[in-house]
């Protein structure tokens, strides 16, 4: 084979990436069109009907954004106090050692497990215990589901953060050790200082993740359309309507969740771009 | 006093300590709970018939209760479409997301590349049902109906990005004199890449190849829209088909077929966690 035409077939390959992505858009904005202009496109974002009668049909958007929006910050709230302390486990206290290894061996394998089966888990073990403190009555809601999201987040901040926290130059703590500072104050004054823009951004590219999880939310959010008005309440977020009422849907509801579904998709992407850019002047810096 | 405020930092420095060893210990739990409960509600339920035979009717299984026996029928039509859909995807989307990978490694610069390279994380930060609806409108809709071809390009569309990122990745690390070497022996560039740089970073992109398997063989929400489910073992890659994910979705919605969750639970968790290991083994392998 010579050179040109090895450039050419590369080419050819990489026509793939363009097509598959634009294709996705246009699928997306032809397919939502008549939802919007039915609707109104703010009026689709904020209101809050979800009516499928016929004859009566209204479909508003901001209910499924609230339950996003809501199970995705608990997410984040219930994950930071576990995916940081592994973080400085595997990047500064042992780094490099063999107990590192393993903890990080299983937290890859939390990222492993595919989202039906933590649903399964979330459904039969944690429902039954968050009924039998009496937190909710139901034991599904907004915030069983954020408790599952937050342990399929933990090991994408985790592994992400360790290695921000690794990069840490080992000149700059030696100093803060020979004026005296104790391994806490390191971590305190010379560790979060240089890795926090990392650290930041790994914690965005987790949101990104919790955004768009369908299986785990549609089984344990409760599926009631209303906007949550407390964190033990139930709701539904933008990918678990999708993921209940697609198969049934047609017409202006079929349009309506598909612009659901086009929302979803750019906020992830806006999400995992600006992850993605701090990671990078992360890395340089 | 000057005692005491030492002591005091000795003390914080201790507590941060064991508060991180409590917390990081704690994270594991989950994993050994969800291990735990799939293995002993699902580990009676595997059998040969489990894997041979496929979903049984409600009618079966409640027949089956009244008379006191075990729930027969398995998730044979769950493992062969999703082996007839990975399969297809595989196919197509080794030699593409490898050719892809190969550009963007020795096109790092060029502005057409960083555009590739930017599609490449938008569409592996998408979430998978978003794939699941445009498959839908792009194959299931023109077709007029669900197949197992709607839910391999799903899957094909979902590992392409991951086999990509970890082609770029491999090649790039390999040292650089190893493609001089074999430019200088007179070898062109498509020569040098097939027979030396491939060859050398062929652990990494079998690595990338098995993790893109284990992260879309338990994907769920795209299949619900593209290959629907099946009742029975089918082999036309033009049809309805099931997907072992899809049953257990099935089996989770309908309480006759309840029993049999844990057992497809526990076959899909074991094989993803088998991949996984695999992968992390062949890649500490590759990297020494």
């Amino acid at each position: 084979m010579n050179d040109k035409l090895y450039k050419i077939l590369l080419f050819v390959a990489t026509l793939t990436m363009p097509i598959v992505c634009g294709g996705v858009m246009y699928a997306l904005v032809t397919d939502a069109y008549d939802a919007f202009e039915h609707f109104g496109f703010f009026k689709f974002l904020t209101s809050s009907d979800w009516n499928y009668t016929d004859g009566s049909e209204q479909y508003g958007a901001l209910p499924f954004i609230t339950g996003t929006l809501m199970t995705t910050l608990l997410a984040l709230i219930f994950c930071i106090p576990f995916s940081l302390p592994v973080a400085l486990f595997v990047g500064e206290y042992f780094n490099g050692t063999k107990i590192a290894a393993i903890l990080s061996t299983v937290t890859d394998l939390l990222a492993g497990i595919p989202s039906i089966i933590y649903g399964l888990w979330g459904f039969y073990t944690l429902r039954p215990l968050i009924m039998a403190f009496d937190i909710s009555p139901q034991g599904s809601g907004i915030l069983t589901a954020s408790l599952v999201l937050a342990i399929m987040i933990v090991p994408y901040a985790a592994s992400l953060s360790a290695e921000f926290i690794k990069m840490v130059p080992n000149d700059l703590k030696e100093g803060a050790y020979s004026l005296g500072a104790t391994h806490a104050e390191v971590i305190r004054k010379i560790v979060f200082p240089v890795a926090g823009s990392g650290i930041f951004s790994s914690y965005i590219l987790a949101i990104g993740r919790a955004l768009g999880e369908t299986m785990t939310v549609t089984m344990l959010i409760g599926n009631t359309n209303n906007i949550p008005d407390s964190i033990t309440s139930t709701g539904n977020s933008m990918a678990s309507i999708i993921a209940n009422q697609f198969g049934e849907a047609d017409d202006l509801r079929l349009s309506s969740l598909i612009a659901i579904g086009l929302a979803l998709f750019l906020i992830t992407a806006i999400i995992n771009m600006i992850g993605k850019i701090m990671i990078k002047r992360a890395r340089i810096a | 006093m000057d005692k005491l405020k030492i002591r005091n930092r000795l003390a914080k420095d201790k507590a941060l300590l064991w508060t991180v060893c409590l917390l990081a210990t704690l994270t594991a739990v989950p994993l050994f709970a969800i291990l735990g409960e799939v293995f002993i509600r699902g580990y009676n339920q595997l059998s040969w018939s489990f894997f041979t035979e496929p979903t049984p009717t409600a009618y079966r299984v409640m027949k089956a209760i009244e008379a006191g026996t075990p729930i027969p029928g398995g998730i044979a039509n769950g493992i062969i479409g999703t082996m007839l859909m990975l399969g297809m995807a595989v196919i197509f989307a080794i030699p593409i997301g490898i050719l892809c990978g190969v550009f963007l490694a020795e096109n790092a610069k060029n502005r057409y590349a960083q555009i590739v390279s930017y599609l490449t994380d938008l569409l592996q930060g998408t979430p998978s049902v978003i794939i699941g609806i445009v498959t839908y409108i792009w194959v299931v809709v023109p077709m007029k109906g669900y197949s197992a071809i709607a839910g391999s390009i799903a899957l094909f569309i979902m590992m392409l990005p991951l086999i990509i990122r970890s082609t770029e990745e491999t090649l790039k690390i390999l040292p650089s004199s190893l493609k001089e070497a074999g430019l200088a022996l007179g070898g062109n560039r498509a020569r040098v890449m097939l027979k030396v740089q491939i060859p050398a970073a062929f652990g990494g992109i079998f690595t990338g190849v098995l993790l893109a398997i284990s992260r879309v063989i338990g994907e769920t929400a795209p299949l619900m829209f593209t290959a629907l489910g099946c009742s029975f073992v089918r082999f036309s890659i033009d049809k309805p088909i099931s997907a072992v994910p899809l049953l257990i979705w099935e089996f989770f919605n309908d309480p006759y077929l309840q029993e049999l969750i844990w057992g497809a639970s526990l076959f899909l968790l074991l094989f993803v966690l088998i991949l996984n290991l695999t992968a992390k083994y062949l890649a500490k392998k590759w990297n020494q």
